[in-house]
């Protein structure tokens, strides 16, 4: 067995829940790098949106910014962020990739701030950017973190990113689309789902070697355990070997794991 | 409508269309010679006080040398549209050039990290806010370039992002569910970088749009700086390649490699080191004060500034990077070059 990091294993991992001719929004980083990698694997169907405009880009290397030139570079549409947004609220994005500086039990995230109130926070964080836009409409949200107990919290300081904000029925309520939502949650210790009677993170498989116990000492909230809890797939030799030399060659990303 | 929620941000701009439609009765149409520099400008159509947006995304398609001439002039009070503001923010912040801001997307350099001049200067507790969305301003652009006073819209329903955003939230009259209303923002001055534009501020860009030809169509005045002055022929050879057209604009300024150190779709790369060293330079104030007089303040203009990034051979370094061309590779003798 080759040895991998938890980077490595984050994205081999996100990778595999994507599937072809399915629609991604992505960001930079270890997002884009999981839709590159589920591309040369499984899905060379798969079409990453990045919300600055690009669609469809045969990347070449890491894009730096969702803007930046490498975002349509052989793409199939070079279009605006209206196109990109309006293709998200109208119900044809299917994933969408968030992250946050905190995340709560119904994948509700925060990337505004931290401590104080709001006018004078503690710490004041980049805000919604294209977040809120992609969680309030994508049908499927996941999220990729590191998972420590500061990042999965009871209480949010900022809501920015709806996940199920209170529960069953609630983002219908607040008038967002049906039918969409947080999906997964990936970390560097195991896969969580969703109940979907209640709408709160469960643990659904363990990455090689994590413990239940490991995940409960680093979540600020009561966590469920799918009954059919399972282990996570250890990333394969030949999603390693991909990885390394064609999505990430220079280990900008899978280097700092 | 029945108002269900009303957001307890702060609008900083009048979204009504005929406060509006009373300014563009009067903006000038006429196909006329705007030729000028970009500290003229500056000087005629951005004042204290105004709110302003900058085109393109943050680092990529900028108008660097606009918001430099900002800076260097000390334009003070502004708005700010923080449409995922990273280094065009960065130059406002070093200068704290405004004291209020609508918050897409802030403080965050996406990839690069974040910024600390730009975090100093939000938690002054000098700038006022109010919160969006990346596709929420893009909406309040698009309702002021249709002259109506709001558009409806999903995002930020349900979150603080909704409740502490200038939305309000009513009840459809189709549907009967709850749906926000973004309010049209006409900034007083847009600063957009292109690849080509005539005189009279016909213009053309080439790659991703991201929010600019809206943007141009929202603002009550344009400042065009383009990468390269084009014959009136050439546009209109085909017109259907203006993507701004002349009655938004009232400057183009002529800026070859004006979007640096951000990336020119198609022509040239984002600076990666430049930035660092301007990132770095933001850990110590006093440091990033000297940074920012060094190459900005001291600096007469545009030019100057690229000279002092590296020139030529510089920019055409980041022409090599933009087309993947790759690096001759790395000489065995030190002194020599190539």
């Amino acid at each position: 067995m080759t040895p991998f990091n938890k980077q490595e294993q984050m994205i081999a991992v996100a990778s595999r829940f994507l599937e072809d001719g399915a629609m991604a929004a992505v960001g930079t980083g270890a997002p884009c790098a999981a839709a590159m990698l589920a591309q040369k694997m499984h899905a060379p169907n798969l079409v990453m949106m990045f919300e600055a405009g690009g669609v469809a880009p045969v990347l070449p290397t890491m894009p730096i910014s969702v803007g930046d030139s490498r975002t349509y570079y052989k793409g199939l549409l070079a279009s605006t962020m209206r196109e990109v947004m309006a293709c998200v609220a109208r119900g044809m994005v299917d994933y969408c990739f968030l992250g946050g500086a905190q995340i709560d039990a119904y994948g509700n995230l925060n990337s505004t701030q931290i401590g104080g109130d709001w006018e004078h926070p503690k710490v004041r964080l980049p805000g919604s950017g294209g977040a809120n836009d992609l969680g309030s409409h994508c049908w499927k949200i996941l999220v990729l973190t590191p998972h420590d107990k500061r990042r999965f919290v009871e209480k949010l300081d900022f809501l920015t990113t709806p996940g199920y904000l209170t529960g069953p029925g609630a983002r219908e309520r607040a008038g967002l689309p049906a039918g969409s939502g947080p999906y997964k949650v990936i970390t560097d210790l195991c896969v969580m789902d969703y109940d979907p009677d209640t709408c709160r993170m469960r643990v659904e498989a363990l990455h090689p070697g994590v413990t239940l116990e490991q995940v409960h000492e680093n979540t600020g909230f009561e966590l469920a355990v799918r009954e059919d809890l399972d282990r996570t797939k250890l990333p394969t030799e030949e999603e390693l070997r991909r990885l390394r030399t064609e999505v990430d060659p220079m280990g900008y990303i899978i280097g700092r794991g | 409508m029945k108002i269900l929620q009303e957001g307890l941000g702060p609008l900083f701009t009048d979204p009504d269309p005929d406060h509006a439609r009373a300014f563009f009765r009067t903006k000038p149409r006429a196909v006329t010679n705007k030729l000028m520099t970009v500290a003229e400008a500056v000087e005629r159509f951005v004042h204290d006080g105004d709110y302003i947006a900058s085109g393109g995304f943050g680092g990529v398609r900028i108008a660097t040398a606009v918001l430099h001439e900002i800076l260097r002039r000390g334009r003070k009070n502004l708005g700010f549209s923080g449409h995922t503001a990273t280094h065009d923010n960065q130059i406002l912040s070093a200068g704290e050039c405004f004291d209020r801001c609508d918050i897409a997307y802030i403080i965050g350099l996406e990839a690069r990290g974040l910024s600390p001049q730009c975090r100093r200067h939000m938690e002054s507790g000098k700038v006022k806010i109010c919160e969006w969305t990346n596709a929420g301003l893009y909406w309040r652009y698009q309702a002021a370039a249709l002259g109506v006073p709001f558009i409806p819209g999903r995002s930020g329903l349900g979150t603080d992002t909704g409740k502490y955003s200038g939305c309000r939230t009513v009840e459809c009259p189709y549907t009967g569910k709850p749906v926000a209303l973004f309010p049209a923002l006409y900034p007083d001055v847009a600063m957009i970088h292109v690849h080509e534009a005539d005189v009279f501020g016909n213009a053309r860009f080439s790659g991703i749009g991201i929010a600019d030809a809206t943007l141009a169509r929202a603002a009550k005045r344009v400042i065009l700086t383009t990468e390269k002055i084009i014959p009136n022929e050439d546009i209109r050879q085909d017109p259907s390649l203006t993507k701004i057209p002349w009655f938004t604009v009232d400057a183009v300024c002529e800026v070859p490699y004006g979007s640096y150190p951000g990336n020119m779709p198609y022509l040239y790369y984002s600076d990666e080191e430049h930035l660092r060293a301007w990132l770095n330079s933001e850990r110590d104030p006093v440091e990033h004060q000297k940074f920012v007089d060094k190459y900005i303040r001291n600096t007469k203009d545009f030019n100057e500034y690229l000279q002092l990034c590296g020139g030529i051979e510089r920019m055409l370094e980041l022409e090599h990077m933009e087309r993947l061309i790759p690096s001759p590779p790395a000489s065995t003798d030190a002194e020599e070059t190539y």
